[in-house]
């Protein structure tokens, strides 16, 4: 299905990463954003809020991001192609129900445009030190989708990608993206609507009497939903369950529902996992990086190139699920991976898990507050083939 | 087979239609108020000829939590305190869909207060049905932000000293459309209130004051669920109109019963959609789901 040309805004604009993230979410259906302010994520609620009332959209600014993230389920389970947008104090609130999203298995997307934390922190500067709660935030054990984009042009991109990820594994899906990606101004080119591919809702073809809300779809895959208000006259719950919704609190039903969606995502991992690789086949020394991190570590890798250290790069498009297949076939060819990345050293944990000793790692991290000098990473590099 | 139990056998519950029956039997108490209340809504939705398909009820957690389970409607059973969130956004997806918010006092009131009072504010056109008793009963019969004053509980062993809310002050002040208060011995007003509050345009709220025989009844050496009806019985005092100051619920005092607010006003989506066409003119399509 290809977007709806009243939804786009096809042209070369001149955008941040917010409002560019906030035309991503409009191009591909978004018609309810229920949000509460927060720097530096706002003028995505603010662009969406000047741009709905023509589209036929809703957007609710709550009391407050747990608010937020409950109402943007009960859209999403009232039909419509949901969003919310928030950063770090606001992400924590969001968590409750973010758990709750994941086991209704309802399909919405929900912004982080980080800062630097814990707590208040930095609410204007950037920092990348959410990755792990985006992992782990909410209680229980579950696996994510989360994207990162490292340009207004990518949150425009991703967004959309990110809509029709909820849409095929009927879930939230997150963009991890940070300050400096939200708040830089870029061109931003939107293509015409027929360029644009759209994931639509699925919902079940099987007669009111006859569908649960979790049956298996046909071809075992993601099951298709069930609409409100056409008599299925179905029931949901975020306690443990079965197919028919209904709670069912024993150690078997909970393996069952735990281990369904956890399934879904590393089952398809190939299929969800987005890696831009450059310069790795005769690399010595892989640098990985995601979101405004893996943009600044350009001139660090263009100097070593320079002076003849094979280094090569990966852009983690896709933060969740971690890439762990490919970072172990990886760390039997390298001397050396490097994770760059604004916190103390989070995504670097995955990757020297999976690493297992077959080859040196090193973290190039930042407390926050700015991005990292290019020497800093140029230094790394170094010290990385010593 | 005697000749009682086939009878029993081939007996079909009148609420059938509405209820999970494949769900039965249901986890809450003997003497529980939950019962009837459920009941009072069954027969409201039966009584107003209302399409079922076109009902959701939403709850949070707890005893009355489990309500959107056993109904069967299109029914959520949300997390804690979150029931009202989840109603505004199928709400606002679905206008034509009769939101009703059916869950407890600790989970829309204290936990929920927030969004409690926002959607009140809001006019959300959503029924919130609160059952009101006294305690939080699922987890054991703790204090609660109703429990009234001496009155014991789990965790407030030597009685509580806390001032406890009085719900329908809340509700109107907070800018709900309708408000009334029963206990679930008035199932006939109880049942037209809810008629009531469901045909109202906008925020409605129904308290239902709600024996907890096993928790609350026992701790205060209050007697058994019969007993707790005869107090409702011989305590209710009905006040149309009241002033809502003076609805306040004291230990084992009268508890003033009645239709308290019931006013006209723009919802949520009629503001939206009345703002939007006086910026926007003709280029305005009022938004209907």
């Amino acid at each position: 299905m290809k977007a709806d040309p009243k939804n786009v805004l096809t042209g070369a604009h001149y955008l941040d990463g917010n409002h560019a993230c906030a035309e991503g979410a409009i191009a591909a259906g978004c018609k309810f954003f229920a949000g509460y302010p927060i720097t530096p994520s706002t003028e995505i609620a603010e662009r969406v809020s000047r741009r709905f009332p023509l589209l036929g959209g809703v957007f609710i600014q709550m009391e407050d991001e747990l608010a937020s993230m409950n109402a943007i389920l009960g859209a999403a389970w009232g039909g419509k192609k949901t969003m919310s947008c928030t950063s770090g104090p606001g992400f924590c609130l969001m968590m409750e129900n973010f758990g709750l999203g994941l086991m209704l298995e309802t399909p919405t997307v929900l912004v982080n445009v980080q800062r630097g934390g814990p707590s208040t922190g930095l609410p204007t500067l950037p920092g990348q030190a959410d990755m792990m709660q985006a992992k782990w935030g909410s209680h229980g054990d579950y696996e994510v989708i989360a994207l990162a984009p490292d340009s207004p042009q990518e949150s425009f991109e991703l967004t959309i990608h990110a809509f029709n990820l909820s849409e095929k594994y009927r879930m939230p899906v997150l963009i991890m993206t940070d300050e400096c990606v939200g708040h830089m101004t870029e061109k931003v080119v939107i293509p015409e609507a027929d360029q644009i591919d759209l994931v639509e809702r699925r919902f079940t073809k099987k007669k009111p009497g006859e569908a649960w809300p979790y049956d298996p779809a046909d071809d075992g895959g993601i099951s298709p939903m069930l609409p409100v208000g056409e008599g299925h006259r179905f029931h949901i719950t975020g306690l443990t369950h079965d197919h028919r919704g209904y709670p069912v609190i024993n150690a078997e039903a909970h393996e069952q529902n735990v281990r369904h969606m956890i399934d879904k995502v590393v089952k398809n991992a190939d299929d969800i996992i987005w890696l831009e690789e450059k310069d790795i086949d005769d690399a010595e020394v892989v640098l990985m990086a995601y979101g405004i991190s893996s943009r600044v570590m350009q001139p660090a890798i263009a100097k070593a190139r320079k002076e003849g250290i094979k280094v090569g790069q990966i852009k983690m498009v896709t933060v969740w699920p971690f890439p762990e297949k490919r970072v172990r076939e990886l760390a039997s060819k390298v001397k050396s991976l490097i994770m760059v990345e604004l916190n103390c050293g989070q995504m670097f944990l995955e990757m020297d898990r999976c690493a297992a000793g077959k080859c040196k790692t090193g973290l190039v991290g930042h407390f926050g507050g700015t991005v990292h000098k290019p020497e800093d990473i140029y230094k790394a590099i170094k010290e990385s083939i010593k | 087979m005697s000749v009682q139990t086939k009878q029993l056998e081939e007996r079909v519950h009148p609420m059938e239609k509405l209820l999970r029956m494949d769900r039965i039997p249901h986890i809450w108490c003997p003497t529980c108020g939950l019962g009837t209340t459920i009941t009072a809504l069954a027969a409201a939705i039966d009584q107003m000829k209302l399409d079922y398909d076109n009902i959701a009820v939403v709850s949070g957690i707890g005893c009355t939590g489990r309500v959107a389970g056993y109904m069967k409607v299109d029914s959520f059973h949300t997390t804690h305190g979150r029931s009202i969130p989840f109603a505004v956004g199928l709400s606002i997806a679905k206008p034509k869909t009769k939101v009703i918010v059916f869950s407890g006092d600790g989970d829309l009131i204290s936990i929920g207060g927030n969004h409690f009072i926002h959607t009140a504010r809001r006019n959300m056109d959503i029924t919130v049905i609160c059952v009101n008793n006294f305690i939080y009963a699922m987890t054991g019969g703790q204090v609660a932000p109703t429990t009234p004053l001496t009155a014991k509980s789990a965790t407030s062993p030597y009685g509580c000293y806390e001032h406890p809310f009085n719900l329908p002050l809340l509700a109107a002040s907070s800018g709900a459309s309708y408000v009334a208060r029963w206990t679930a011995l008035h199932i006939r007003r109880l049942t037209t209130a809810l008629k009531e509050a469901i045909s109202k345009k906008g925020f409605s709220f129904v308290e239902v004051i709600a024996p907890c025989s096993t928790l609350y009844a026992r701790l205060n050496k209050l007697g058994s669920g019969l007993d707790l009806m005869k107090f409702y019985h011989d305590n209710s005092e009905i006040k149309h109109g009241a002033d809502l100051k003076d609805v306040d619920i004291e230990f084992q005092s009268k508890i003033t019963v009645g239709k308290f607010v019931d006013i006209e006003k723009p919802t949520y989506l009629e503001c939206l959609n009345a703002n939007n066409k006086r910026v926007f003119g003709d280029k305005y399509q009022p938004y209907g789901g």
